[in-house]
């Protein structure tokens, strides 16, 4: 009998199901990509917008200062000439503008709301300086101290970053833990796993073939995510050891399959295996960081979230696709991940019932 | 003579339920052989622990010389079974059913193909499981117990769930299938199935065999009168009860039906009289022998 025959042809018979599936296919390539796309979009583009400065008649300092700084001053001020002082004025009151500024003699007035406490902030020590350097340079002396600026490279996460990995790590928990459990149960309900019990095949290739089909799923939802993600509309650049994501994906399927296998030995019908299947992927979405940053999240949250299977795959693909770190900072979270398949599948296999009586 | 299956002595327990109790019996080579009975009554137990699916608590089983328990890959390829529920792989067409079932037996993908023809699906070949009728979908999962050819196959209920122009268009593939020189065993509570396909059956209840012969012989051992009905008229119910060999008549005003231990002689002397307008003959069928052992009260 040969094994590898009955393998491909058990992968192939398992994924033309799936393909065929409409609503599979959905929710699990489609669905996953949209959440993508729209937090890609909501989220991607949040810079803070510029200082607003209306400028009422011709405030020679300002000028000067705005035609002299080579364009830096362009870049966090906007300003605006007006004749109507009123107005502008009253632009200020609404919000419409953060500063109304006049020149009267040598001296630069600066009219500001408190409603936004850090434009106005802005907009004063920018027109200190202005009137400083002004100041430093009407004494014709050469500055006593001055200032160079270097940037460093931008350590903070940018929203695609990190939605990429994890909302793929939300993707692949539900597409392993849905499709394990709803194989198993549809199998043994129908009478399948009877069948596969009383032909030659070996059985543990008719498990692998699940498997396969599953791992071959998972590395088109990667592909397709990476590859949108750094469209240049969502803007991923992907860093140094970003393919060790690949065997943490692989680490993550398997954990979620064996996870998946559990609730179908478990479960006796499809509707429970899928209610179950919700009850566990769901909150381990939100608690494992696939919607939003754990960072920033209370400490006991944190401390929780690592009950969570997905918390080591998000954070593992994050390290080394979002934040560039090297491809040994993946290894105790795929340690962790294969730990959960070992230990998930050793229980299934105590739980397995072959028929649904 | 080596049979094909030899069962002797088997016992098997589920909670409080005995539901296989001291069966034993012997299949021949080539033989069509029907297990019949209330639901309940073990069929299907009994065949699972043949088929080697389950373990038996006690006695012996040997399938083709060879023992199925625990799971043996040396007798799977030699026995085919068609299990009760339609078991099909989601979402896929006849020709790649048949196909994934064919390839875990390691048979080439154009025998597998030729399956279609044998039991009438040629036409059917592209159409997903979910899309064939309760016929086409029957028809199929005997073809996918079929496919690598086996010597032994086992059919649960094949016929359950089938108009009456499905049954018979099964019935002629099982006996072509049987014709082959392949051993069949049935089971079914179709009484005329069994009668019209088995060469022997045997009959359970309680999780044992109450009967076991040819469907023929086990009629005629039963004890049952044949009943003469002609049309209403023909003859007064008071002379009907003096033909010789008459044991009671009775006239509903559509037929006048005559009980009877010697039909020969009832149907000389109506014929001596010209009294055989629209004559039937009814004799005891196998679902009289059925139901003299299993009882007529119903179960629910």
């Amino acid at each position: 009998m040969s094994t590898f025959g009955s393998f491909k042809s058990l992968s192939r018979a398992m994924f033309l199901g799936f393909g065929r599936d409409r609503a599979a296919l959905f929710f699990t390539v489609l669905f996953p990509l949209m959440f993508l796309v729209l937090f890609g979009g909501i989220f991607g583009h949040q810079t803070t917008s510029k200082v607003n400065v209306l400028e009422v008649g011709r405030a020679a300092i300002l000028d000067q200062a705005v035609a002299g700084g080579g364009g830096e001053l362009g870049k966090v001020m906007k300003v605006t000439r007006t004749p109507d002082r009123a107005g502008a004025l009253r632009k200020l009151e609404k919000g419409d503008a953060d500063a109304v500024v006049e020149q009267s003699g040598n001296e630069l007035v600066v009219h500001y709301s408190a409603a936004d406490q850090v434009k106005s902030g802005t907009v004063r020590g920018l027109m200190n300086s202005i009137v400083q350097s002004a100041n430093q340079s009407a004494t014709g002396k050469p500055p006593a101290y001055s200032m160079t600026t270097r940037q460093v490279e931008d350590g903070s996460l940018k929203a695609i970053q990190f939605f990429t990995p994890s909302l793929l790590g939300w993707a692949l928990a539900s597409a392993g833990v849905f499709g394990a459990s709803q194989t198993l149960v549809t199998w043994r309900t129908k009478g399948i796993l009877r069948r596969l019990q009383l032909s030659p095949a070996p059985l543990p290739t008719v498990f692998a073939a699940r498997v396969a089909v599953s791992l071959a799923i998972a590395l088109v939802q990667f592909a397709l995510f990476v590859l949108v993600a750094q469209l240049p509309m969502f803007g991923l650049r992907l860093s140094g050891a970003w393919w060790m994501a690949i065997p943490m994906v692989i680490a993550g399927v398997l954990a979620f399959l064996s996870i998946g296998m559990l609730i179908g030995a478990w479960a006796k019908t499809q509707e429970t295996a899928q209610a179950m299947t919700q009850l566990v992927v769901l909150p381990m979405a939100f608690l494992g960081g696939s919607f939003f940053p754990l960072d920033a999240a209370p400490g006991w949250l944190r401390t929780v979230s690592y009950i969570f299977p997905l918390r080591y795959l998000n954070e593992g693909m994050l390290n080394v696709m979002g934040r560039g770190l090297g491809p040994m900072s993946a290894l105790p979270q795929i340690g962790v991940l294969m730990g959960v398949a070992v230990v998930g599948a050793m229980i299934a296999m105590r739980l397995f019932r072959w028929d649904a009586v | 003579m080596v049979q094909t299956i030899e069962v002797s002595g088997l016992r098997k327990r589920y909670g409080d339920v005995q539901a296989v109790d001291g069966v034993t019996f012997g299949v021949e080579e080539g033989e069509f052989f029907g297990i019949l009975g209330p639901n309940g009554a073990g069929k299907t137990t009994t065949l699972e622990i043949i088929e080697g699916l389950r373990k038996a608590d006690e006695g012996e089983v040997s399938v083709l010389g060879l023992s199925p328990w625990p799971r043996n890959p040396g007798l799977l390829p030699r026995i085919g079974v068609q299990l009760q529920a339609s078991s099909f792989f989601e979402r896929l067409t006849t020709r790649e059913q048949l196909r994934t079932f064919g390839s875990l037996y390691g048979v080439p993908v154009k025998k597998a193909d030729a399956m279609m023809e044998l039991v009438g699906l040629e036409g059917k070949a592209d159409v997903r499981v979910e899309k064939l009728s309760g016929g086409q979908a029957q028809r199929l999962s005997i073809a996918c117990a079929l496919v690598h050819d086996p010597e032994l196959l086992f059919l649960d209920e094949p016929t359950a769930a089938l108009d009456p122009q499905g049954r018979r268009n099964l019935w002629d593939v099982l006996r072509q299938i049987n014709t082959q020189g392949r051993t069949v065993v049935l089971t079914t509570h179709h009484m005329d199935e069994a009668e019209i396909l088995c060469d022997r059956v045997a009959i359970m209840d309680a999780g044992k065999i109450l009967r076991l012969g040819p469907p023929a012989v086990l009629v005629r051992g039963l004890d049952v009168p044949a009943r003469i009905s002609v049309a209403s008229g023909v003859l007064a119910v008071a002379d009907a009860r003096l033909l010789p060999g008459a044991d009671e008549a009775a006239d509903d005003g559509i037929s006048l039906t005559i009980t009877t231990r010697d039909p020969s002689a009832v149907v000389a002397a109506m014929a001596a009289k010209d009294a055989l307008t629209g004559v039937q003959i009814h004799g005891a069928t196998l679902e009289d022998v059925f139901l003299e052992l299993t009882g007529r009260e119903y179960r629910a």
